[in-house]
């Protein structure tokens, strides 16, 4: 067991490594200097004051050391959580942009996710045996699925914002508001919240529903359903082995949904004007703001591998069949 | 004692139902171990499923199953249930694949158990004993299907079969997936059931034919949803009547014999589509013997005390 784990978080630290090391290159090979775009900002008109501004920004993103001194220090900034500072928020450090962000984008992302992947994995379960209902309800859900996301979300956005007018549409809160834990504000939250979070929950629950029935039902046509059928065993119990088992997939579904949290629906943050991770990773390339991006990016690979990590261990818990492999060298 | 009479078991199929089995009538005395042979698609497994758990696409089209004096409601998979695993039971041909894959075993024989409405503790000295018998270690229930091998396998699902002391244990294949010293302990397993009297009667289904030599007291072969002959098993091995059974043994390689420069023979051609079945004997395509009268259907009668053989060659 010790093994096996030490083995994945020697795998882990190395696809880290890897990751931000090209995190480091991409920004370093994409056209566009954030040096010329600061000075141009700046609008000096004289050559003694363009060199001055020059040499003051080059020292201020740390470019006037070796390429080499500039990655070992992006680690040293890396690991004492200094990512640098934000060209878009001039002079904001990149950190804390993003953790401002951050909650909005979880608190969004978050319920969507799980409430559709429980509530689609027990819709799913119940449509594999009722067979009205998987040929009534559950097409609505393919078209749902099928359906461009960014359409439907336009859609839901037209429908019960502009025409309906139940929910305001853009931001993530009333501009007139601060942030602030009073009834007002959080009302106004909430209201601005709920059109993205049923956006994305509804195609979601559609996919999960969809994955769990047809799970299921090949769960329920295996030998083992099978054989204790055939010994009288009664069908709750079957369908108990066969939902438990059906779930295996959908934990690895849920747990790179999860992974890719980090990043926001970058869609629905665009659509609804809903101001997460997924808003600053657009307002980032609009403005070439690349330590921004870096440090998004940074975001989301450390929550794919934490989410990765987590997988590993709840699937040595529920599936036996990934504890025999634990003790070879495979 | 099972009574067989006149069953019929039809296969839905969107072409017309195939009639996989055509009016068969049998018995199994107690203590009886009865060997059912046949090629594929001769409506082996189709009977030995019709007798426990018909599948979705079986449909029940006539004839009764008596067992001890009750007929079983083998059409109604509801009212069936209290007959499963009590009375009827099976050891089914998937037996590598036939446990949960995600349960502890013996996890999995107390839910199976408790939700057959019986205490699990009251069978569980008796668990253990039958895995002495089969030669199982007590510490194999903490462990999960894949962690046993193909024999353990099996001899695992034949003692959860045979839990509950079965009148009728149907063994379906049992020993296809093993190797061929693994395929004898099997075999004598089984036979330790019934001389135990753990099962009282037993259909042991194969298409091989020395395999049921070994074990069986009786011989049932059937061809094409029909049944073809019945005998003690020395009978049908030394004395067949039926020209089907007897190209089947004749196929069979002899110990001590060299087959060098010399073909072991096979029977030429194929069984007939059962949808619907051509009229007469259906082994007339294939039969070296056949002639007009084999136009008609030869009844399955007996020719002389427990030898019964539908051929008029041989009537």
């Amino acid at each position: 067991m010790g093994r096996y784990f030490g083995r994945k978080l020697a795998i882990y630290a190395l696809t880290f490594f890897v990751a931000v090391t090209i995190n480091w290159l991409i920004p370093r090979f994409m056209p566009g200097d954030p040096v010329s775009r600061m000075v141009a900002r700046a609008g000096m008109q004289t050559p003694e004051g363009v060199a001055a501004m020059r040499e003051y920004y080059s020292s201020l993103f740390g470019f006037d050391v070796p390429v080499w001194q500039q990655y070992l220090n992006f680690w040293g900034g890396l690991l004492t959580g200094d990512l640098g500072v934000s060209l878009w928020a001039f002079p904001q450090p990149v950190s804390s942009i993003i953790v401002a962000a951050v909650p909005y984008t979880l608190g969004l992302l978050i319920p969507a996710i799980l409430l559709s992947w429980w509530a689609g994995n027990k819709f799913g379960a119940y449509a594999a045996r009722k067979k009205v209902l998987d040929n009534t309800v559950l097409p609505i859900w393919y078209v749902l699925t099928a359906t461009p996301y960014m359409w439907l979300a336009i859609l839901l956005a037209w429908a019960l914002g502009k025409v309906a007018g139940l929910f305001p549409v853009g931001r993530t809160f009333s501009a007139s508001l601060r942030p602030e834990w009073s009834w007002v504000f959080v009302t106004d939250l909430v209201s601005h919240w709920f059109l993205p979070f049923l956006s994305l929950f509804l195609v979601a629950f559609g996919g999960w529903a969809i994955g769990m029935r047809n799970m299921v039902i090949y769960e329920l046509e295996s030998d083992y359903a099978h054989y204790l059928g055939a010994l009288g065993a009664p069908g709750k119990l079957v369908r108990r082995y066969a939902f438990r088992n059906a779930m295996l997939p959908q934990i690895t579904g849920l747990a790179l949904q999860l992974g890719v949290i980090v990043g926001g629906a970058v869609v629905t943050e665009i659509v609804f004007d809903y101001r997460g991770l997924g808003y600053l990773v657009l307002e980032a390339i609009k403005s070439s703001d690349f330590f921004l991006l870096q440090g998004i990016f940074l975001f989301i690979v450390i929550g794919v591998l934490v989410a990765n990590f987590i997988i590993d261990v709840v699937y040595v818990l529920v599936d036996p069949r990934t504890r025999a492999g634990m003790g070879g060298g495979a | 004692m099972l009574h067989v009479d006149d069953l019929r078991v039809h296969y839905r199929t969107l072409r017309g139902d195939v009639r996989a089995l055509d009016g068969v009538s049998f018995s199994v005395a107690d203590r009886e171990i009865m060997g059912l042979v046949g090629e594929s698609g001769s409506g082996k497994t189709t009977l030995g499923k019709s007798l426990i758990r018909l599948d979705g696409r079986m449909r029940h089209v006539g004839g009764t199953v008596t067992l001890d004096g009750t007929e079983l409601p083998i059409g109604d998979d509801g009212r069936m249930n209290a007959f499963r695993f009590n009375d009827v039971s099976i050891v089914p041909q998937y037996a590598m694949s036939a446990m949960n894959p995600t349960r502890r075993i013996g996890t999995m024989i107390r839910e199976l158990v408790t939700s057959r409405g019986i205490r699990f503790d009251t069978v569980r000295s008796e668990l253990d004993r039958r895995l002495d018998l089969v030669g199982l270690d007590r510490e194999v229930l903490d462990r999960y299907p894949i962690e046993l091998s193909g024999g353990m396998k099996q001899r695992m699902v034949m003692v959860i079969s045979t839990l509950l002391n079965p009148k009728l244990l149907v063994a379906d294949e049992v020993t296809s997936a093993l190797d061929v010293s693994t395929q004898r302990a099997v075999a004598l397993a089984l036979a330790g059931f019934r001389d135990r009297d753990l099962v009282h009667a037993m259909i042991v289904i194969t298409h091989d034919v020395s395999l049921v030599y070994q074990i069986a007291d009786t011989i049932l072969v059937m061809y094409a949803g029909k049944l073809a002959e019945k005998a003690p098993t020395d009978v049908i091995v030394e004395r067949p009547l039926h020209p089907y059974t007897r190209a089947l043994i004749a196929a069979l390689p002899e110990v001590g014999v060299q087959y060098a420069g010399k073909r072991l023979t096979g029977i030429p051609g194929g069984p007939p589509s059962l949808r619907p079945p051509p009229p007469g004997c259906r082994f007339r395509d294939r039969c070296p013997v056949a002639f007009d009268r084999c136009a008609e259907q030869p009844p399955f009668v007996e020719v002389e005390p427990g030898h019964s053989v539908a051929c008029w060659r041989a009537s």
